[in-house]
C-alpha cells in the first residue's frame, strides 16, 4: 500500500538576482508502508529540499505529492501541519533536542500537540519510548549532559514517540563517530520495522544508505535508483558519496 | 532490546481506528479543542519554567508597573476618599438636606427681620417631620459667638451649636477625647469640643482631669472640655462646639436675636429629592400660609455646575497610570521580540513536529500573559502592602475617619492592565514565531 508518492515534482527558488534556481527538477518517488529508503547525494544536491517536501514542510513548484492517495495541495496549512504531527516523525542530523529540558522532557514535545489520550498519557507514553530506546536511566538528563548517541536515541524516541508512519532522517549519524552511529542506524531500523512506519533516511554515507531496502541517489535536483552495493565497493575504504 | 520490548508506544493503529469511528465526530472535536487549549497552556508554562531566570528579568518591570500603577490607583481611592471626607466635614454626607429658619414673607431680608419663628416651633416642627420619615440621622446647627473667660481675659470664640448627630452627618473627628453623646444633653455643667487654638490657650490641659472654662453669657456657665479637635492644617482661633441645649441655657435674649437655626438631616440620596418636597410640604403646613421654608441640598454631590469635583484628581492619577503601564510594556515587548529571535529554531522544531501556526501564535501569547499575570500578581500584592502601610496612609491622607480598604478596582485594574500588557507585549512576538518558515528555523 503506497503511503507517499511524488509525482513529477519540481522545486525552485527565485535568486536575488531574479534568476530561477531549479533545485528538484521532476522527482518521482512511491514509499510503500514498512519500506526503508535511502536517498544519497552531494551537498548541494537538493537532499534537504526533498526532506522538506516529503516532511510537509514545504510545497512543491510544480507536480503533486500524495499522501494516503490523497493530494497535499488540497490540504490547508492547518490540517497540513496535523497531519505532520500525526504521522511524520523527523531525526535530524544535529538532534535538534530543546535545550534546558529533559530527554523525558524532550520526547513528551510532539505529544503535547496531539489530542484525546495520547496528550493526556504524555508521560507515561514518553517513558515507556525512552524505555525502548534504552534510556530509561537518563529520563531526567538534559541534552547538555548526554553524550551524542544518547542524544540521537532521545531524537529517536521523540521521532517515534506519536506512532508516526513515516519517519524521515536526515543525516542520523551525521554527528556521529562510526562506531555511536553503526549503532543509532540499528536501532533505527529496528524500531521503525517494529513500528512498521516507512523510513526514509537522507544521507551521505553509502554505509547508513545501505541498511535500507531501496536506494536512491539525488544529484543535480535529478533522483534516480542506484545499486548502492557497487558504490559501496567502489568507494571503499571511504565509503562516502 | 527484545522484540517484545520495541512495540509500538502509542496504541495498535487498527484499535486506534475503531476506537476513532466509534467516537463522534463533533465529541473528538471538543476532545481535540480541550487537549489543545490545555497543551498550550502546559507549553506555556514550560516555557516559562525553562527560562524562568529570562522571564523573571524581563517581569521585574512589568510588576514594578503593574505595583506602580496599582499602588497609584489605590492610593488614588484613599485621597479621594480623603478628599470627600473633607468636603463632607463642610457640607454634610450625601444627602444633606438643609431645612432653614422658616421666614414671613412680607420681610424685605429675612436677616434684618425679627428672629422667626420660635426656635423651639422649628425644632418642634423638624421633630415631626423626623419622626414622619424615619430619619435617622438629624439635627440643626447654627453658627454662634460666645466669651469665654480665660485664664489670661476674656476673648470671643466662634462656635456652632449642633445636636449629637452633628458628629457622624459631618465626619466630625477628635484628636483627644470623645465627641458628644445623648448623656451629654443633662450635664449641668455643659460639655465643649474646643480646637486647637481654644485647647492650647487653656494650657492644653490632660483632658482626663475634665478641664473647665468659663461661658460668659446670660447666665454664666462652667463647661468642661470633652474632646478636642485635630489640628486642621491652619489657625483655627478659638473654635468650639457646644450642644443646643446648652446654647439655650447660655445665650442672652441679645444673642437669640442673632440665632437663626438651621436643620440638617442626613437621607438617602436616591430619596433626597422626593423627601426635599415632602419636607418643604410638611413644614409649609405646619407654619401656614405667609411663610417661605426652602429646602435644598448642600452635599457636594448637589453641587450644580461643577461637574465632578474629583473629576481632576482622577483624571491626573489614569494618566500617570497609563504613561507607567506604558514603559512597563514597552519594556516586555522589547525583550520579548529579542527572545523570539533567540528562540526561532525551537519553534521550527516544533512546527515539524506538528504545532500549526496557530498553536504557536497561541503559545507565545498563552507564555506572554501568563507570565505578566503572574508579574501581574505579585505587582497587586505588592501594592496592597504599599497602600495599607500606615505610613504611607498617613501621609496620603492623615484624619481618614473611614478608612477605605484597599480598592478591589485597584487590584482588578492591576490585573487586568497586567492581561493586557501580556497580550499587547505577545502580539508582536506571537506574529513574528507564526511567520517563521519551519525550514530555515531548525537550521537557524
Amino acid at each position: 500500500m503506497t503511503l507517499l508518492r511524488l509525482e513529477g515534482v519540481t522545486r525552485s527558488v527565485e535568486l536575488p538576482d531574479g534568476e530561477k534556481l531549479d533545485i528538484l527538477k521532476g522527482v518521482d518517488l512511491d514509499v510503500s508502508v514498512g519500506d526503508h529508503v535511502s536517498i544519497v547525494g552531494r551537498s548541494g544536491s537538493g537532499k534537504s529540499t526533498l526532506l522538506n517536501l516529503l516532511g510537509l514542510l514545504d510545497t512543491p513548484t510544480s507536480g503533486q505529492i500524495f499522501f494516503d492517495d490523497e493530494p497535499l495541495e488540497r490540504l490547508s496549512g492547518g490540517r497540513r501541519d496535523r497531519k505532520r504531527g500525526r504521522d511524520i516523525g523527523f531525526i535530524f542530523q544535529q538532534f535538534n533536542l530543546l535545550g534546558g529540558r529533559t530527554a523525558l522532557e524532550n520526547v513528551m514535545t510532539p505529544l503535547m500537540y496531539a489530542t484525546g489520550r495520547q496528550f493526556w498519557r504524555r508521560r507515561t507514553l514518553a517513558e515507556q519510548m525512552l524505555d525502548k530506546v534504552g534510556l530509561s536511566k537518563r529520563m531526567q538528563s538534559t541534552p547538555e549532559k548526554l553524550s551524542g548517541g544518547e542524544q540521537q536515541r532521545v531524537a529517536i524516541a521523540r521521532a517515534l514517540v506519536r506512532g508516526p508512519r513515516l519517519i524521515l532522517a536526515d543525516e542520523p549519524t551525521g554527528a556521529l563517530d562510526i562506531e555511536t552511529g553503526a549503532a543509532v542506524m540499528a536501532l533505527l531500523d529496528e524500531v521503525a520495522e517494529q513500528s512498521g512506519a516507512a523510513l526514509i533516511t537522507i544521507t551521505h554515507d553509502a554505509n547508513v544508505a545501505a541498511l535500507a531496502r531501496r536506494h536512491y541517489r539525488l544529484d543535480r535536483g535529478v533522483l534516480a535508483p542506484i545499486d548502492v552495493n557497487r558504490v559501496l565497493a567502489a568507494s571503499l575504504p571511504e565509503a562516502t558519496l | 532490546m527484545t522484540e517484545m520490548e520495541l512495540v509500538e508506544p502509542a496504541e495498535p493503529k487498527r484499535r486506534r481506528r475503531e476506537k476513532k469511528q466509534r467516537t463522534p465526530r463533533r465529541e473528538r472535536e471538543r476532545r481535540g479543542i480541550l487537549s489543545g487549549f490545555a497543551g498550550a497552556v502546559v507549553e506555556a508554562w514550560d516555557e516559562l519554567r525553562v527560562h524562568r531566570t529570562r522571564v523573571l528579568l524581563s517581569l521585574i518591570g512589568v510588576g514594578v508597573a503593574v505595583a506602580a500603577l496599582t499602588s497609584v490607583v489605590g492610593i488614588g481611592a484613599i485621597a479621594q476618599q480623603a478628599q470627600i471626607e473633607q468636603l463632607e466635614r463642610g457640607s454634610g454626607r450625601p444627602a444633606t438636606l438643609i431645612l432653614g429658619s422658616p421666614y414671613e414673607i412680607a420681610a424685605a431680608d429675612p436677616y434684618s427681620a425679627p428672629p422667626t419663628p420660635d426656635p423651639d416651633q422649628l425644632r418642634e416642627v423638624a421633630a415631626t417631620v423626623i419622626d414622619r420619615y424615619s430619619i435617622e440621622y438629624a439635627g440643626s446647627a447654627s453658627w454662634v459667638q460666645t466669651s469665654v473667660q480665660f485664664a489670661d481675659g476674656v476673648s470671643m470664640a466662634d462656635g456652632q451649636a449642633v445636636d449629637v448627630d452633628y458628629g457622624v452627618m459631618h465626619r466630625i473627628q477628635v484628636e483627644q477625647g470623645r465627641w458628644f453623646t445623648d448623656r451629654d444633653e443633662l450635664r449641668l455643667a455643659p460639655a465643649i469640643v474646643v480646637g486647637q487654638g481654644f485647647y492650647q490657650r487653656l494650657g492644653s490641659p490632660d483632658l482626663a482631669t475634665h478641664p473647665t472654662v468659663t461661658l460668659l453669657g446670660e447666665n454664666n456657665v462652667t463647661a468642661v472640655v470633652i474632646g478636642v479637635l485635630p489640628y486642621p492644617g491652619y489657625d483655627d482661633g478659638l473654635r468650639m462646639y457646644l450642644l443646643n441645649s446648652s446654647y439655650s441655657a447660655l445665650a442672652t435674649p441679645a444673642m437669640l436675636t442673632q440665632f437663626y437655626p438651621q436643620y440638617e438631616f442626613w437621607v438617602p440620596t436616591d430619596m433626597a429629592d422626593e423627601l426635599a418636597q415632602l419636607i418643604k410640604r410638611d413644614v409649609a403646613g405646619a407654619y401656614g400660609e405667609g411663610w417661605q421654608v426652602d429646602v435644598s441640598r448642600n452635599d457636594y454631590l448637589a453641587w450644580e455646575g461643577g461637574g465632578d469635583p474629583l473629576g481632576p484628581i482622577r483624571l491626573v492619577l489614569a494618566g500617570i497610570s497609563v504613561l507607567i503601564l506604558l514603559l512597563g510594556a514597552l519594556g516586555l515587548v522589547n525583550i520579548s521580540l529579542v527572545t523570539v529571535r533567540q528562540r526561532i529554531r525551537e519553534i521550527g522544531i516544533r512546527r515539524s513536529f506538528g504545532a500549526t501556526a496557530g498553536r504557536v501564535f497561541f503559545a507565545v501569547m498563552m507564555e506572554s500573559i501568563v507570565a505578566t499575570v503572574v508579574a501581574g500578581a505579585v505587582g497587586v500584592m505588592a501594592a496592597v502592602l504599599i497602600v495599607q502601610n500606615p505610613a504611607v496612609r498617613n501621609l496620603v491622607a492623615a484624619g481618614l475617619t473611614d478608612v477605605p480598604p484597599f480598592p478591589a478596582e485597584a487590584a482588578l485594574i492591576g490585573l487586568g492592565a497586567a492581561t493586557l500588557v501580556g497580550a499587547l507585549a505577545g502580539l508582536l512576538p506571537a506574529l513574528v514565531a507564526v511567520r517563521v518558515k519551519v525550514i530555515d528555523a531548525i537550521r537557524y
